[in-house]
Formats: structure tokens, C-alpha cells, sequence
């Protein structure tokens, strides 16, 4: 049975599983709200929806490592308000998750039954390794696997691990299987073969709880898709409204051209040049940009296409291999960030708690740090310059804090970024890098952050923005890099922006003139 | 002066108070003269521990190149006729020559500070005693240098000069750990040193000038202890000293994570040490028994100092939970 062809659900199995208004607020952060969905035996879901939609929370509500503070969930006619994970366990519901938890040391057998293992009996109860293979036969057979039970783990592909993991879930009666992001890093061929496996269950009348952001893979395999946004149901598909263009109009849900009124101004010059670049990460590969004054230019590309690498380069934070930068025409060969930090190149670095701030320092003294020689007399740091200075990044930014001199840790997410932006907007930058700015943080300060980014870049800042967030890159960019491998495949002028040319580009394809929106 | 610190005060007060009242020979003049001398000793190096600790270091030479620094010291303006000021230069500038070394290898080579000092403390102990052919170094008879036997071992007013020169090197060090920015990048550092590279810290200058300081601070320990033993036996001359330091910088509230830890509280440290060593000998108890007295005060005083500090964590969230929320007001649609 190839997945294309699956045979709908009998039309009278009722459903064992009910999630009813489910609601689940984290401090500043509603994740999951009036959430609402059933499973049917023998049904592919497919859900969909961005990052910090609400999937990982519905996900980890329904293996019951955290309680909603809403909403009733019943498991074959018993309703309850939360479950445990022995509870989720017992009603059958199994994870496969993106990260496997699987012995590489072992065979597929022991894996199956790891913690479970059958017992050949007498003084010592050792493992009947023969008995267990005899065991993990039927499973792997129904899944039409080609290996075999005593297969070592080490020797098998990605997709043949998730198997196993999910012929595990299949030895414990699992009656729903939910796969997280299964195909994210599976190549094409071995994501065929998955589908395959998720048809065969169905077929069996185990229900597959289906999370992916490969689209096609949810159009082809999925009995109904549920678009998640901000936490809310965006809305359901049954199988035969499901395409491609349907899901993404769900999950983005609203006019994302919101923060792009303001670019009719002309470019200014040219503020950060970056020639023949070679970072250590690909140094086969060179990179070449410009940045220009006034610009806010977004760096779009899948993690790990070296844009931090690249960053950190810019900062001087890591060496580079070959090529070289131009600050505003000048030569700049930054040896470490303290000579970025002197020429006005600043970076908001991805890891804000472990790189972009001193979470046991007060606020002011975060803000201060980069530019301590300013708040000094006679060498000793003057606090009331100290705080004087933080007191005018506080109400510029909005910063919302007890005291200026509460510690950073004690702030949102949100509030550290300003923190971190205070610290840099304090000094006089030239070059703003900003590295996933808005990751963790909720809906109301990203458009802030995204406000003061306007705003830097209206003052003449050139502006660099890496982030993995579609809607983000396309909103609030005048101009977009994108990045594969390396290197620098393509750049987007504002007509050009669309989520399928980033994404063309991130997979190191060709924007034709004719594919372009 | 924090609650910490004050804590620790109290408690060296109490003690006091205690070893006094079993034996009234303690409050003597020539006993507290005696232990300020130790007191500024061990305390100009455990100063110089405290720097290092600071950065999430540790520097556990110490010992050794007291030994190496006091022969050579020794032997220089004894038996080579060099004039004392000169010799105390060239020691200190070894000093500042191994500090340099240790924190090169930390920052530019990645090397861990335990292993690198641990290896400082082997290599360092075996070029003492090759120097010397293992025997004792020490003055002819006769002997003597009037200005340096004053600055090192006389007393002003009273109070022995070493003393007063912990204290001089206290307030500065006191001035440069908590008003300066240099303290400011020390501390910095120690908390969370990637951050501090991210906000312009040349970081690993910062490190490696805190090994340098450390060991210069020894250097001068180093003079004061040779001019005090006034023989120094290579094999066994500040043995454990490194773990004095140590121990002193943990009691006084430096945490061996770095970023934590104040001047008056390192100090406090020491004097609480030497008031141990000395309530030994006054309290009869056998001498014998110096290192477990040591040993258990200072696990009991960070046990306490530890617990004191959850079960005040505790009240606060407990306090916290008491009051009506702020943020429930969440709409359930």
C-alpha cells in the first residue's frame, strides 16, 4: 500500500480521544488556548503550524509532562482535567520523538524491549536473548521492515531507527503514535520509506499523530491536517481541502506585510562590506555581502548554514580563514569583539542568558559593561553615571523592571533582550548584528524589538538580522540573504519575498525569474 | 560589609571569646602580636588566591613557589651579596614571569587552571630543592639586613608590620576588586566569562593579569615567610599554603564557580584559620589534631553558610506564594 492511495477512515469509528478547550499560559505567554481536536482509530493527523505555535505544549500535555490550566481531556469516554505520563502511557498513546532514545551499543531487539526484557528464569535472570528476538519478529514484520531483530542498532539508517522506535511503541499496544518532526532529517528516499510505515499502521487502525513543517509530506500522507497559531486552533483540513497553499495561508494567518510600509527610502552607502569571507565552519566556501546604512537586512537560511558563524566572524569573536571585511570603505580586521566594540559593530547574540547577558548583574551594570571607561573618574566606576545612563535605556526601551538594579535573571525574556539592545544602543553602533532577536519571546515585545530595529535603521544603522522565523524575515526586512552551506545563495529584493524563495534558496536551489512571486 | 562577611566576623568573635575564657592567655599581648604577623602573611596571599578564584580559577603553586621564590631570595642577598631591594625585584619579577606563564597557558592554550598549577606546584617544589641540593637555605651567622628585618618582621607602634602591609595591600586591592572597572571585568569574567567576551571584555588579558597578580602577591608573602623562618628547608617550606589561601577565600564567601567573593571577606578567612591554629595550642588540644580542627570548620561553616542561605530562599518563595497572584487574570477565551 503506498501512502498516496490510504483509504479514508471507516466513516463510524468513534473517537477515543477528545481534547476539549485545552488552555495552557506560560508567564507572559499564552501557549495553548481553546485548543480542541479528536483522534479516531486508525486516523492521520497531520498538525502544522510555526514555531512557538503551541505543538511542543499540546505535545507535552498529552503525554502528561505538563497539566493544562484548561480544558478537559477525555481518553475513551473518561474525562479528565490532565494526565500523567503513566497515564498517557497506559491509554497508549507513544512518542516518537525527534531526538531518538535508542542504544546504538545494542540490537534492534534489546532496543524494543529495553527495560522489559524477557527472562530465561533460575538464581541469576538473565536475558533470553533468543526469546526477545523471537519477540521483535512480528512487529518489525508488520512494519515491513528489512532488517532483522538481531540487527546491531549502529548498522541502521535514520528511518530504519525510527522504526524500531516505533515498532517499541507497537509492543506496548500503542493504539496512537505521535511523530515529531520524523522526516526533518531524513533524506527524500528514507522519508518515502517512512510514509510507508505510517500507511501501515493506519492500516492496522493505529492512529499517527503526524508533526512536520515539510508540507507535501502532510498533504500526501494525512487523513486531516490541524493548523496551530499562537495557540489557537487556525483551523482543520480533511484530505480533500488539503494543499499546500491552504496550510500556509492558515498558519500565517495574517497580513505579514505589516512592519514593510516604510522602505521607499533610497538605500544609503554601503556600511559593512564582507568579501571572500571563509568562517571555520565551511571553509570551503566563501561568503560576500553588503550591508548598507538604513537597511535592515534579514539572513534567512536553515540552522547550521554558518549565518551565527558568519556573525561571530563580523564581532570578531571568531577568526576567519580568508577574505576580509570593509567598515564604511576602511579596512576592518576585527581581533576580537573589544575592536568591533570600539569601531561601533555591535552584536545581540543568539544565546541571550549565556552570551548577551550577565544574568546575576543588576540591570544597570549589564548596561554599562561594554562601555565601563565612560563611567569612570580617576579610574574608579562612577554608579551614578552607571545608573543615570541605564535609567535613559530603561525608558527609551521600556524596559519593565522593579528596580534598576534588580538583576537581570529576574526579568522576562523579552525584557532581557531590551537589556541587551540598552547596553549596545547606550554607545554609538555603526552595525547592528542581530541574532535570532526575538526567539522566546511573546507577541507583544517581538513587535518592539522589531519597532526599535526600524527605528535604529531610520537613523542610519545598518542593520543585520539572522533569523529562522519566515514570517519575521519577510515582515521586517528591507532586503533578505539567504544562506545555504556557506554560502550566500541567493538575495531577495522586496518584490522577491515570498516563503517559497527563502526556502528554494535555503535548500541551495535557484530563484528562476519566472518562480519568482 | 555583607551579611556574610558579618557572619564570619561573629563567629571569630565568639570563638575568641570562648578560647579567652578557658584560657585568658590567649588575649596576651605577645600571643595577639604573634598571630596579626601570621594573620598578615597568609593574608597577602590568600589575597592574591582571591584574584585568581575570582575568574573561576584556581592557582595551587602557591606553596611551591614560596619555597622556590624564598631560596632564591634567600640565597641571593646571603650568599651573592645582592643588595636585598634588587633581589626582591628579581623574585618578583619570577613571580610575575610564572603568573604570566600559568594564565598564557589557561587562555591561549585552554589548559585547566587545576592541571596547569597542579603541574606549577610538582615543578616548582623539585627546582626549589635542585637549587639547593635539597639542604637548608639560610643566613651565615651574623648576618643581617636592618631595613629589611624591620620591614619584615619589626612592628610599628605595636603592630607587626606584616600585618600593616595586608592592610595597605587590602585597601588597594579592595579600591581595584570593588570600585574599579578593572574589578568590574575581574568579576565579569568569573560569572559568565562568554558574555563578558560578547560585551568587548578582552577576556583572556583579564585572566591571565589575575594569575599575574596572584603571583606576585605570593612573591611578597614569600619574602615576608623566608624573613620569619629565616631558614628555609625546600622540601617542606609552604607546604599546603596554596590550600590555606584557598580554604580562606572559600570560607569568606568566594565561590570556586568564580564572580563571587569580597576583600573583607578573604581576610576574615584568614583570620578565622589563624585564630583555629592558635586556639589549638590553648586549648591543650594535641597539635596533632591542627588539620582535622581546620578541616571540620570549614565544612561545617560552608555547610551552614549553604543551608542558611536555601532555607532563606525557601522563606522568600513561601513568602512570595502568600501573596494574592498578579497574573491570573488570563481570560479563559
Amino acid at each position: 500500500m503506498t501512502p498516496s492511495t490510504a483509504t479514508p477512515a471507516p466513516a463510524h469509528a468513534e473517537p477515543f480521544l477528545v481534547l476539549n478547550g485545552l488552555r495552557k499560559v506560560y508567564p507572559g505567554v499564552v501557549a495553548l488556548e481553546g485548543f480542541s481536536m479528536s483522534v479516531s482509530p486508525g486516523e492521520v493527523i497531520g498538525i502544522v503550524g510555526e514555531n512557538g505555535a503551541g505543538k511542543s505544549t499540546l505535545m507535552k500535555i498529552l503525554g502528561g509532562v505538563v497539566s493544562p490550566d484548561g480544558g478537559t481531556i477525555t481518553i475513551d469516554g473518561v474525562e479528565q482535567s490532565s494526565l500523567t505520563v503513566g497515564h498517557s502511557f497506559r491509554a497508549g498513546i507513544a512518542f516518537v520523538h525527534q531526538e531518538l532514545n535508542l542504544f546504538d551499543n545494542l540490537d534492534v531487539a534489546a532496543n524494543i524491549f529495553i527495560g522489559r526484557e524477557p527472562r530465561m528464569g533460575g538464581p541469576l535472570q538473565l536475558v533470553d536473548n533468543e526469546k526477545q528476538r523471537k519477540m521483535a519478529a512480528p512487529y518489525l514484520q508488520r512494519l515491513g521492515a528489512s532488517f532483522k531483530p538481531s540487527t546491531s542498532l549502529s548498522a541502521l539508517s535514520l528511518a530504519q531507527r525510527q522504526m524500531v522506535e516505533i515498532a517499541k511503541a507497537l509492543s506496548t499496544n500503542a493504539r496512537l503514535v505521535i511523530l515529531d518532526e520524523p522526516t526533518s532529517s531524513l533524506p527524500l528516499s528514507e522519508t518515502d520509506k517512512l510514509l510507508e510505515v505510517i500507511a501501515a499502521l493506519k492500516a492496522e487502525g493505529i492512529s499517527v499523530i503526524f508533526i512536520s513543517h515539510r508540507l507535501h509530506e502532510i498533504e500526501r500522507s494525512a487523513d486531516r491536517v490541524i493548523v496551530l497559531r499562537d495557540g489557537k486552533l487556525a483551523g482543520t483540513l480533511e484530505k480533500s481541502e488539503t494543499t499546500h497553499d491552504r496550510m500556509v495561508k492558515l498558519m500565517i494567518g495574517r497580513d505579514i506585510k505589516v512592519q514593510a510600509a516604510t522602505a521607499a527610502r533610497p538605500p544609503g552607502e554601503i556600511a559593512l562590506k564582507v568579501v571572500g569571507v571563509r568562517t571555520s565552519t565551511y571553509p570551503g566556501q566563501t561568503v560576500n555581502l553588503s550591508l548598507r546604512r538604513g537597511e535592515i537586512l534579514g539572513m534567512a537560511g536553515l540552522v547550521g548554514a554558518g549565518r551565527t558563524e558568519l556573525a561571530r566572524a563580523i564581532f570578531g569573536i571568531d577568526p576567519i580563514y580568508g577574505g576580509h571585511f570593509e567598515l564604511a570603505g576602511q579596512p576592518y580586521a576585527p581581533r576580537n569583539a573589544s575592536t568591533a566594540v570600539a569601531q561601533g559593530v555591535f552584536l545581540v547574540p543568539e544565546d541571550r542568558k549565556g552570551a548577551g547577558l550577565l544574568l546575576d548583574l543588576p540591570v544597570s551594570e549589564n548596561i554599562s559593561l561594554p562601555n565601563l571607561p565612560a563611567h569612570t573618574r580617576n579610574l574608579i566606576v562612577a554608579r551614578s553615571s552607571e545608573v543615570e545612563v541605564a535609567e535613559t535605556q530603561r525608558r527609551n526601551l521600556g524596559i519593565k523592571t522593579p528596580k534598576i538594579t534588580t538583576r537581570a535573571a529576574n526579568l522576562s525574556g523579552g525584557n532581557q533582550q531590551k537589556v541587551v539592545l540598552g547596553k549596545w544602543l547606550a554607545m554609538a553602533p555603526k552595525v547592528m548584528i542581530f541574532d535570532e532577536p526575538t526567539r522566546g519571546i511573546d507577541v507583544g515585545a517581538k513587535s518592539e524589538i522589531y519597532k526599535l530595529m526600524r527605528a535604529l535603521a531610520d537613523e542610519g544603522v545598518a542593520i543585520m538580522m539572522i533569523s529562522s522565523d519566515m514570517e519575521e524575515v519577510i515582515g521586517a526586512s528591507d532586503k533578505i540573504a539567504v544562506m545555504h552551506e556557506g554560502r550566500v545563495s541567493g538575495e531577495l529584493e522586496r518584490a522577491q519575498f515570498s516563503e517559497e524563495n527563502i526556502l528554494l534558496l535555503a535548500i541551495g536551489k535557484h530563484v528562476g525569474e519566472g518562480e519568482m512571486a | 560589609m555583607t551579611k556574610k562577611d558579618l557572619g564570619l566576623l561573629v563567629l571569630i568573635i565568639v570563638v575568641g571569646a570562648i578560647v579567652a575564657s578557658v584560657n585568658p592567655r590567649f588575649l596576651r599581648v605577645e600571643n595577639i602580636a604573634n598571630t596579626a604577623n601570621t594573620i598578615g602573611m597568609f593574608g597577602i596571599s590568600a589575597l592574591g588566591q582571591a584574584f585568581v578564584i575570582i575568574t573561576a580559577g584556581i592557582e595551587l603553586s602557591v606553596g611551591s613557589v614560596i619555597a622556590l621564590t624564598g631560596v632564591l631570595f634567600v640565597d641571593l642577598i646571603s650568599n651573592h651579596g645582592v643588595p636585598w631591594e634588587i633581589a626582591l625585584i628579581i623574585v618578583l619579577a619570577l613571580g610575575a614571569f610564572i603568573g604570566l606563564f600559568h594564565g598564557l597557558l589557561i587562555t591561549r592554550l585552554k589548559m585547566q587552571p587545576f592541571i596547569v598549577t597542579l603541574c606549577g606546584l610538582l615543578f616548582y617544589r623539585g627546582i626549589a630543592r635542585f637549587y639547593t641540593g635539597d639542604s637548608t637555605a639560610g643566613f651565615a651567622f651574623g648576618q643581617s639586613f636592618p631595613d629589611l628585618e624591620f620591614l619584615a618582621a619589626g612592628r610599628s607602634f605595636g603592630v607587626p608590620n606584616t600585618f600593616i602591609a595586608m592592610l595597605i595591600i587590602g585597601i588597594v586591592m579592595w579600591v581595584v576588586l570593588h570600585r574599579s572597572i578593572y574589578g568590574r571585568y575581574l568579576y565579569a569574567v568569573g560569572k559568565n566569562e562568554e558574555a563578558a567576551r560578547y560585551s568587548g571584555i578582552k577576556t583572556g588579558l583579564i585572566i591571565v593579569s589575575a594569575y599575574v597578580v596572584c603571583q606576585m602577591l605570593t612573591v611578597v608573602s614569600s619574602v615576608y615567610f623566608a624573613m620569619y623562618t629565616r631558614s628555609i628547608a625546600p622540601s617542606a617550606h609552604g607546604n599546603f599554603y596554596e590550600l590555606y589561601a584557598i580554604a580562606a577565600a572559600v570560607l569568606g564567601g568566594f565561590s570556586l564557580r568564580g564572580g563571587e567573593g569580597s576583600i573583607v571577606g578573604v581576610l576574615l578567612g584568614v583570620v578565622l584559620l589563624q585564630e583555629l591554629q592558635n586556639l589549638v595550642i590553648f586549648l591543650n588540644i594535641p597539635s596533632s589534631l591542627n588539620y582535622a580542627i581546620m578541616g571540620g570548620v570549614i565544612l561545617i561553616g560552608v555547610l551552614a553558610d549553604q543551608q542558611f542561605g536555601a532555607y532563606r530562599e525557601r522563606r522568600r518563595i513561601a513568602e512570595a506564594a502568600r501573596q494574592p497572584s498578579k497574573s491570573q487574570s488570563v481570560a479563559a477565551q
